[in-house]
């Protein structure tokens, strides 16, 4: 079974996109999405939750105002202003904990975050591992973790060839939770400069935790110059660019309809995803 | 006044808007990239750096000598950065958070705290435009204390511009907070709405007033627009989907110094924030 992990570094390169088609083309997969703040595969695929289960993760500081002496040690010592006027500011408080236990007359007690939902679900592609975290919730990461490790159960014990994973944009705790110990991550880039600059740093993070890139230029012809240069930066640090797709107003349309973009149409850009789709299968057998 | 730009979905033209508004201005603003895990504001202002600053995090140091491995450490660390085994005390610092309590708490006072690198903080400018951008650490997870540092920097007698990263979680409710306005911007699709819906959410827990800023505008999914009618929140710039904005954008050219007609545009969009937060206060006091 392999893990196939698709990354950015810059948000709206087409990720998404790309993971929906993925989950049309490639057999027995299990599919997994790890941008748990800001999910989106789920408007593709159409999931039919079989099971939700709750995210506990985290603590927060609680005041009792009735024991309070107010005499202001808790917010002294939180090194997260979190604490202003003896009232908790819970979207700062990061439950370290220190104030209760600081606290002279025992007045803070510390109470464990619902920080979120994990869902195992049906999909006509196959089991789909999704999360919601909580609104400005903390510990991403942990939920993402989470989400993985219940995407390798279910592959295994159905024997899956493939997990597919859709990842968060960045370099940060989410992405790292999301690529570390994957056997090939996908980065999804486009021909601007910024996207060429965040591409350069999530390859950093690949190397970092040694799991082998792939680059994949979407909207190459938006700017060619700029592909050419993404493609010399690969080379120079010998990543192969496997696939260079073209803008096409089909991509929208086909998300506009909530569809992956191979299955709304059979020509142009999805002959290309699925030419890309046969060379990561290929370089997959390589290792 | 502080200004953040957030948006929930990645790529939908946040730092396109934040640039764009920023050199609208040109005078007494101040551009904060709190994106640190991608910051991009750079890319398209071409800043000249004068300044560059390492930004650590204290984590735990055990004076051996001192120690009587008693535990107690490890017993207060919320995050399980320290673990007493014996005679050793393992710290694990790429866990820490930094909040002190373990050599606070420790009896025999044997902690002391050394700073660990995660990111820098760059200052510069832009013009006349002030410059700060943080950068985490390539292998680093925690962006939070990054952010905290670039936003020690906010100098309130200017108006400041925050680039957000992408997301409704830790590193945007972080960058967000003490704004006096964050603008979202979302693009007509449903994943820019699904994501918008996540960031008004998140923009509401922290309690601060927004508007969202249409880009890629035109086509036929007209649901943003009646999400905005909906919940009440206004929506005050549309940017049309044009390949020309797009190729400026990707020679990193921002959108008012390749089409100068969208300065008054932006213009009008900082003056309409103003009368809003301007509203916001009054109704507050």
């Amino acid at each position: 079974m392999k893990e196939i992990v698709v990354l950015s570094g810059k948000g709206g390169t087409g990720k998404t996109t790309i993971v929906a088609s993925l989950a049309a083309l490639a057999k027995n997969k299990v599919l997994c999405d790890c941008d748990v703040d800001a999910a989106d595969l789920h408007l593709l695929l159409k999931p039919k939750a079989k099971e939700t289960h709750e995210f506990r993760s985290g603590q927060t500081a609680i005041i009792d105002e009735k024991l309070c002496t107010r005499c202001s040690l808790c917010e002294e010592v939180c090194r997260f202003e979190a604490i202003k006027d003896l009232k908790v500011d819970l979207t700062a408080c990061e439950g370290c904990g220190f104030c209760a236990h600081v606290c002279p007359e025992n007045a803070i007690t510390m109470k464990e975050n619902l920080a979120g939902h994990w869902f195992v679900s049906d999909t006509k592609y196959g089991p789909l591992v999704h999360a919601r975290l909580g609104i400005a919730q903390e510990n991403s990461g942990k939920l993402v973790n989470v989400v993985r490790q219940n995407a390798r159960k279910i592959a295994e014990k159905e024997k899956a060839d493939y997990i597919i994973t859709d990842g968060p944009p960045g370099i940060g705790c989410p992405v790292i939770s999301s690529l570390s110990g994957a056997n090939l991550v996908l980065l999804v880039t486009e021909p601007t400069l910024s996207a060429l600059h965040d591409l350069e740093r999530v390859i950093g993070v690949c190397r970092h935790f040694g799991v082998p890139p792939l680059v994949c230029i979407n909207k190459y012809d938006l700017n060619e110059e700029n592909t050419h240069r993404i493609g010399s930066f690969c080379q120079e640090q010998a990543i192969e660019v496997i696939s260079r797709i073209p803008f096409d107003k089909l991509v929208t349309e086909a998300l506009v309809n909530s569809m992956p973009v191979v299955e709304y149409s059979q020509t142009g850009v999805a002959n290309h995803i699925e030419t890309m789709w046969h060379r990561v299968h290929k370089s997959l057998g390589k290792e | 006044m502080i200004l953040s730009i957030a948006s929930g979905k990645g790529g939908t033209g946040k730092t396109l808007v934040a640039t764009s508004l920023a050199l609208s201005l040109g005078k007494q603003v101040q551009i904060l990239d709190c994106d640190v895990e991608e910051p991009n504001v750079h890319v398209l202002l071409r800043p000249t750096i004068v300044q560059s600053k390492p930004v650590c995090i204290p984590v735990p140091k055990i004076d051996k000598a001192k120690c009587t491995y008693c535990g107690e450490c490890a017993k207060v660390c919320a995050y399980h950065a320290l673990a007493v085994v014996k005679k050793l005390v393992l710290v694990f610092p790429e866990l820490c958070h930094g909040c002190g309590a373990c050599s606070y708490l420790c009896p025999a006072k044997a902690i002391s705290e050394e700073g660990r690198e995660m990111g820098v903080v760059e200052l510069g400018y832009a013009g006349e435009i002030e410059f700060v951008q943080g950068k985490l650490t390539i292998g680093e997870a925690m962006a939070t204390p990054v952010i905290r540092e670039v936003k020690r920097h906010i100098d309130p007698t200017k108006t400041v511009i925050i680039d957000v990263s992408p997301g409704t979680s830790c590193p945007v409710v972080e960058a967000v907070r003490g704004s006096d306005f964050c603008l979202l911007v979302t693009e007509p699709t449903p994943f820019g709405l699904h994501d918008l819906s996540l960031a008004v959410d998140t923009v509401k827990a922290v309690g601060i007033p927004c508007g969202i800023v249409l880009n890629r505008a035109g086509g036929t999914y007209s649901k943003v627009e009646e999400y905005c009618l909906e919940v009440d929140i206004p929506l005050l710039m549309r940017i049309p989907l044009d390949m020309e904005i797009a190729r400026l954008y990707s020679r990193g050219v921002t959108l008012v110094q390749g089409m100068p007609e969208w300065r008054d545009e932006f213009l009008e969009l900082f003056h309409t924030i103003e009368q809003i937060v301007a509203e916001h206060r009054q109704v507050r006091t």
